[in-house]
């Protein structure tokens, strides 16, 4: 996620930074439904059946009685075996200072799964962050501001074994950093690539339908596509641009070695093309890891190639040298022609992070980068830090 | 040579680096480790479960250190969808997670 001042992330174009956007307030109508159904819950079972009978009307009354039921169809698909709805993804603190502004991020980013049956799934994410970021112009103290979006809210249909419909507000396919990265307690960095804007339509997400699943599969070799359209949207939770695009990837287990190519096209106002290409390379038994995207629009292209590697060497994972992790990122981005709505900087950018991140144990881990951005706007010393949180865990015991 | 040059350099002696020490180094985090420590896993499902692990899960993320068993289909079924696996491959890590 971007908390830097130049980079564009999917937290970044939602201007958490920025009080003044739309994105940034608290007056949420999801979270005044789910303070609703929270306090709803508290009720006593007898309290709930006289508010019931007294004060809802008819078709409400009709319609919680479809909900119930359709909870106790749906209740024994799963409950009697692996397939409890859970709830997954990650929580902590992140700091950056750049330029000597300090901006502190809470953060909260809970993903929910439910599988309904054997061939549908339900699946959203949402992130929720209190900024706190100086005040600026030479006024001292801090102004804070409220954010909640929606990554993705899908429904996926696995229709066989080669295909799988998604359906609803999906993260666009394209590269691998917006798919695979943006979890915060997955990336290795605090902020997303200078080029994470390129290809992912401005918004990281599309509203629309998607095809995509494992082409080919076999011990030597996989292939695996994902092809979408998006339609137009400005709802303040679901902002998305009219696009098609996709990805396919070939990826060899033997070599650990994936490379892949994606294609993206603004289908609104004008016309734009997108071109993609991405590289990942594990060595077998080593705990090194090299991965690398390249994108290039119709008024900029950049790269970024990030390279970490575990100490799991120096007596294991769970020894004090074992759970440090050393990583370097450097990224480039070259500027053809002006363009203040591509996310990319306005000026060719060169940029060096380096990483040491710590695995403590359950499931904690900290993350800090120091980052030299050169470039003829201006060159900065970027300093992040941040405290990571993974949970998992089921919505109910089950049995 | 430009700042940036003597950077890439340093990735790629980096990359190198690793890849040389890796070869003898111990293999990453197994999920079983954390989960069903009691069970053996020696049955080819199960090792070709581990592979499939390894070559595809902890390409972007480390294991969970445990999870309760109830919700392991839950996350293949997600994982299925978001890594683009087989069915092939979702069975066998299935059975990897509880064998």
């Amino acid at each position: 996620m971007c908390v830097s001042g130049d980079c564009h992330g999917f937290v970044g174009r939602r201007s958490v930074l920025n009080p003044g956007t739309a994105s940034g307030k608290s007056d949420n109508p999801m979270t005044i439904a789910r303070r609703y159904t929270d306090t709803r819950s508290l009720l006593s079972s007898d309290a709930w059946s006289m508010s019931v009978s007294a004060n809802i009307p008819a078709q409400t009354r009709w319609s919680a009685i479809a909900l119930a039921a359709s909870i106790g169809l749906v209740y024994p698909c799963f409950a009697w075996a692996q397939n409890i709805p859970l709830i997954s993804g990650g929580g902590g603190l992140i700091t950056s200072t750049n330029g000597g502004n300090t901006t502190y991020l809470p953060i909260i980013a809970p993903a929910l799964v439910a599988p309904l049956g054997d061939h549908l799934l339900l699946e959203s994410r949402s992130t929720i962050v209190e900024s706190y970021f100086p005040r600026g112009g030479g006024q001292p103290g801090y102004k804070h501001d409220a954010f909640l979006g929606l990554s993705y809210l899908q429904a996926d249909v696995i229709a066989n074994r080669n295909v799988t419909l998604v359906a609803g507000q999906f993260l666009t396919p394209f590269g691998t950093y917006n798919e695979r990265l943006t979890p915060i307690w997955i990336s290795n960095f605090e902020d997303s690539p200078l080029i994470f804007s390129l290809g992912t339509m401005n918004t990281g997400s599309n509203v629309g339908g998607m095809l995509r699943g494992s082409a080919y599969s076999n011990d030597k070799m996989s292939l695996d596509y994902a092809a979408y359209f998006s339609a137009s949207s400005t709802n303040q939770q679901f902002d998305s641009e009219r696009s098609a695009g996709g990805r396919a990837s070939i990826y060899l287990p033997d070599a650990r070695l994936e490379t892949g190519f994606s294609v993206g096209r603004l289908l609104q106002n004008t016309h734009e093309n997108y071109f993609g290409t991405h590289l990942w390379w594990e060595p077998d038994n080593s705990n090194f890891r090299l991965r690398s995207e390249y994108a290039r629009g119709p008024h900029a292209q950049g790269y970024w190639v990030e390279a970490d590697y575990r100490l799991l060497r120096f007596h294991g994972e769970d020894s004090l040298i074992g759970r440090i992790e050393p990583v370097l990122r450097l990224q480039q981005t070259f500027r053809s022609q002006p363009d203040s709505e591509d996310g990319l900087p306005s000026a060719n950018t060169q940029r060096a992070d380096f990483g040491l991140d710590y695995h403590l144990p359950h499931e904690v881990r900290i993350n800090t980068s120091y980052s030299r951005q050169l470039s003829l706007t201006g060159n900065h010393n970027i300093w992040e830090t941040g405290i990571v949180y993974r949970f998992l865990i089921p919505t109910w015991r089950g049995k | 040579m430009t700042r940036m040059h003597v950077l890439i350099l340093v990735t790629g002696a980096l990359s190198v680096l690793g890849t040389l020490m890796g070869q003898s180094a111990p293999s990453a985090a197994n999920p079983q480790d954390g989960l069903q420590k009691s069970q053996p896993a020696t049955t080819f499902a199960t090792s070709r479960g581990e592979r499939v692990f390894q070559q595809n899960c902890s390409r972007c993320h480390n294991a969970p250190q445990e999870f309760p068993p109830q919700i392991s289909g839950t996350i293949l079924r997600h994982m299925r969808v978001r890594a683009s696996l087989s069915a092939a491959d979702e069975k066998a890590l299935l059975r990897f997670m509880n064998p």
